[in-house]
């Protein structure tokens, strides 16, 4: 933008956008739109680029990472659920057995989903399946 | 101590209490844990304060990294959550703030680093799922359950697969706060060991000393990853509290 200030030969930046008539203003915000435009043609290839990257320098071991510690949280929330409901409704061991099982399941979802391979939540992926139904 | 500081690698990550103070039995004491979260909201504020005071029309270079923040942040969380999500910029940012400067802060020497224990992101993240759930529940009322039954699944499969769902939900929090702290902690080990190998070798003399130089040159690597670790994990919070409160704000569809 700096260089943009040398054929205007004012040389000021900002006060003369009120100063001068419409033209300079179209003249920006067309500057504007263009470099907006630009800028987001680069930035899916940058966003792909942080996500592999995501959760530690070199991208295997981030991913080896994220996806260990996804599949770890179910399982171990599994376990803390089903204990809670055996301690609550003295059903020992089966809940602790039935939530294990449940926490396997979950883990290997949450495994699925942040290889993005299954769709999140609440977000359907472009072209993940039945979700989109909805 | 002193010998025992240079070969365990865990001693960094002790907590001393610096104002004990106990109140109904609970220990409140101000440890060096909680001067170092308040150094960080300090540190925090500081640079935002001071980058934004000129509030120049051509950005300073602080106040143009104040900027740059803030942009990266906001468009974050404008992508995943849409602009209904720019209601909880406040949050979101203060969390990336605190997260950034804690694990940047941390790399100091003979500081301590707050998010290298779990307690600590384990409490960030609660707080996450506790916005996601409270504002749910507040916005949406019974509707936002429908997060845990997908369409197109079959009746009789819906409370297995609620069941499963509610798991992968509540375990959120915890693969959070695992993913933050494990990696602050692991870094920080991997360091502190690779420090002590420069110590120990060093101390043998002669052909210790020349062999000294390799530890030394991982630990200067090691280093530099530290610093993109510690932005990436402040990062990958925040992305993922955006992604979780994007589900708060459009459950189910």
């Amino acid at each position: 933008m700096a260089g943009d200030n040398g054929p205007d030969g004012t040389g000021e930046t900002g006060p003369r956008n009120d100063r001068k008539g419409d033209i300079r203003d179209d003249e920006l915000e067309r500057r504007r739109r263009e470099l907006g435009a630009s800028l987001a043609a680069r930035h899916p290839k940058a966003i792909e680029g942080e996500d592999n990257a995501q959760a530690g320098g070199s991208t295997g071991y981030g991913q080896a990472f994220k996806l260990s510690s996804e599949f770890i949280a179910g399982v171990v929330v599994g376990i803390a659920v089903g204990w809670m409901v055996d301690h609550l409704a003295g059903t020992s061991p089966w809940g602790l057995i039935v939530f294990l099982l449940v926490g396997f399941a979950a883990g290997v979802l949450n495994v699925l989903r942040s290889a993005g391979l299954v769709a999140g939540f609440g977000q359907p992926k472009s072209g993940a399946g039945p979700k989109d139904l909805k | 101590m002193a010998a025992a500081d240079k070969v365990d690698p865990i001693h960094q990550f002790h907590i001393n209490k610096i104002v004990p103070i106990e109140i109904g039995g609970y220990d409140l004491s101000f440890t060096n844990s909680s001067l170092f979260m308040v150094v960080t909201v300090l540190v925090a504020s500081a640079f935002l304060y001071l980058a934004t005071s000129g509030r120049h029309l051509v950005p300073t270079r602080w106040q143009s990294s104040a900027e740059l923040t803030y942009e990266f942040i906001a468009d974050m969380l404008k992508d995943s959550a849409g602009t209904q999500g720019m209601r909880f910029f406040p949050f979101v940012f203060s969390l990336f703030m605190f997260i950034l400067v804690a694990n940047l802060l941390g790399l100091f020497p003979y500081f301590f680093t707050v998010t290298s224990h779990i307690i600590v992101t384990f409490a960030l993240s609660v707080l996450v799922i506790g916005v996601v759930l409270v504002y749910g529940l507040a916005r949406h009322g019974f509707g936002f359950f429908k997060l845990f039954a997908p369409s197109g699944v079959p009746a009789i499969l819906i409370p297995l697969v609620a069941m499963i769902e509610v798991v992968s939900f509540l375990s959120r929090p915890v693969s959070l706060s695992v993913r933050l702290f494990a990696n602050m902690l692991a870094g920080h080990i991997t360091l502190k060991v690779f420090a002590g190998f420069i110590v120990s070798l060093g101390a043998l003399g002669g052909v210790g000393v020349a062999g000294a130089v390799l530890p030394l040159i991982m630990t200067v690597a090691i280093t530099g990853l530290e610093v993109l670790v510690a932005c990436l994990q402040a990062y990958v919070f925040a992305i993922l509290t955006c992604m979780y409160l994007n589900d708060a704000l459009h459950p189910g569809h």
